[in-house]
C-alpha cells in the first residue's frame, strides 16, 4: 500500500502547481485599514449583482459585478461609509441591488409572510389538537374491560 | 364544501404564478426616473479630443442609448435606433458602453452611425453613474435634464412607436 500512494505524490504536485494560476486570478487588494477590508467584504456579500440576479458581488464574475466590486472598493478607500456606498448603489439600481431588503411599505408583506404563515399553521395545528382531545369519552363498559385488563397485567408481573 | 378549499387554493396559486410568468425579471425599475440624469464628461469615439459633456444638451429633450460592439442585442436594436435618428425629433447620443474604441468605430463603420455624437465609456463608470446593468438601454432626457424614461433591452418596432416616439413628442 505504501509504495503505492507514493506514485501518487508527483501527481498530486502536478496539479497543486497547476492550479496556482486559478488561485492568481482572485483579485488581490490592499485595504487602508482592516475596518476597510472588513466593510468591504460584508458589502459585497449584501449586494447583488444585477446581471446573475441570484448571485451577490462576491460570488459573481460577470463584468458589472467586477466594476461594482471596483466602485465600492474605491468608495470605501476614499473614506466612505459602509452607508454612503449603499445609498449610492440604491439610487442607481433601487433596493433590488440588496439582498437584504429594507422594511417599507411595499416589502411588509415579504418581511411578515413567514410570520403570517407560521400563524396560521398554529392556528390550525392547535385547532386540530383540541378537536382531537374533546373525542366522547369510551363507555363505561370498555372503561371497565380496559381497567380489568391492566389489573390482570399488573398481577401477572407481580 | 370541504373539498372545494385546496381546488380554490390551487386555482389561486396557479394565478398568481402564471401572472409571474409573464413578468420579466430581468427588468429592474430603474430609481433614476425623474431624477437629474448624472453629469458627465467623455472623450467621443471619432475624434478623441472632442468632449462630450451631458450638460451641452441641458434645455433640450435628448436621447442616451447605451450600446457596445460586444452586445448582440444591440445590432437587432440598430435599424430602430437608426429609425429613430432619422425622424430628427431630438438629439441621439450614443454611449460606447465598455469597449475598445476600434471595435466601437469598426462597428457604426459597417453598420452606420446614427449617432448624433459617441461618448466613449471604456471602464463603465459613467454606466454605473446612470444605473445600466446591461446593455441595450436608452434613456430619455427631458429640458431640466431630468431622466424622463428608461427602456431596459433593444428597442423595436412596436416599442419605438408605442412608447419611445409618444414619450419624446410629449417632452417636446
Amino acid at each position: 500500500m505504501k509504495p503505492r500512494s507514493l506514485h501518487l505524490l508527483p501527481g498530486l504536485m502536478m496539479m497543486l502547481v497547476l492550479a496556482l494560476p486559478v488561485r492568481a486570478a482572485i483579485e488581490v487588494l490592499e485595504f487602508n485599514s482592516p475596518q476597510v477590508e472588513k466593510d468591504y467584504y460584508t458589502l459585497i456579500d449584501e449586494l447583488r449583482c444585477l446581471v446573475c440576479q441570484n448571485q451577490n458581488l462576491k460570488d459573481s464574475n460577470a463584468d458589472l459585478a467586477k466594476d461594482l466590486r471596483r466602485q465600492t472598493y474605491e468608495m470605501l478607500q476614499q473614506g466612505k461609509s459602509k452607508q454612503e456606498v449603499v445609498d449610492y448603489m440604491v439610487a442607481r439600481y433601487g433596493d433590488f441591488v440588496l439582498y437584504r431588503p429594507p422594511l417599507k411599505t411595499n416589502t411588509l408583506l415579504l418581511w411578515s409572510g413567514p410570520f403570517l404563515l407560521l400563524m396560521v399553521v398554529l392556528f390550525l395545528v392547535v385547532r386540530r389538537i383540541r378537536r382531537n382531545r374533546s373525542v366522547e369519552p369510551p363507555e363505561p363498559r370498555t372503561l371497565e374491560q380496559a381497567r380489568h385488563l391492566l389489573n390482570d397485567d399488573e398481577q401477572k408481573t407481580t | 364544501m370541504r373539498f372545494l378549499l385546496p381546488v380554490v387554493i390551487f386555482v389561486l396559486l396557479a394565478g398568481l404564478l402564471g401572472w409571474g410568468l409573464t413578468r420579466d425579471p430581468k427588468e429592474v425599475p430603474s430609481p433614476l426616473i425623474g431624477k437629474p440624469a448624472p453629469a458627465f464628461t467623455a472623450p467621443t469615439l471619432f475624434e478623441p479630443e472632442k468632449r462630450f459633456s451631458a450638460s451641452d444638451y441641458l434645455g433640450k429633450v435628448w436621447i442616451l442609448n447605451v450600446w457596445a460592439s460586444w452586445c448582440v442585442a444591440c445590432r437587432a436594436e440598430h435599424e430602430f435606433i437608426t429609425q429613430l435618428a432619422r425622424m430628427q425629433l431630438v438629439p441621439v447620443v450614443g454611449l460606447d458602453y465598455k469597449d475598445k474604441p476600434e471595435d466601437g468605430r469598426a462597428w457604426l463603420r459597417q453598420l452606420g452611425n446614427p449617432y448624433t455624437v459617441v461618448p466613449t465609456d471604456e471602464n463603465g463608470r459613467i454606466g454605473i453613474d446612470w444605473g445600466v446593468y446591461g446593455v441595450p438601454e436608452t434613456f430619455i432626457i427631458d429640458k431640466q435634464g431630468m431622466i424622463a424614461y428608461k427602456h431596459i433591452g433593444p428597442v423595436n418596432a412596436d416599442s419605438l412607436r408605442d412608447i419611445i416616439v409618444p414619450k419624446i413628442k410629449e417632452l417636446l
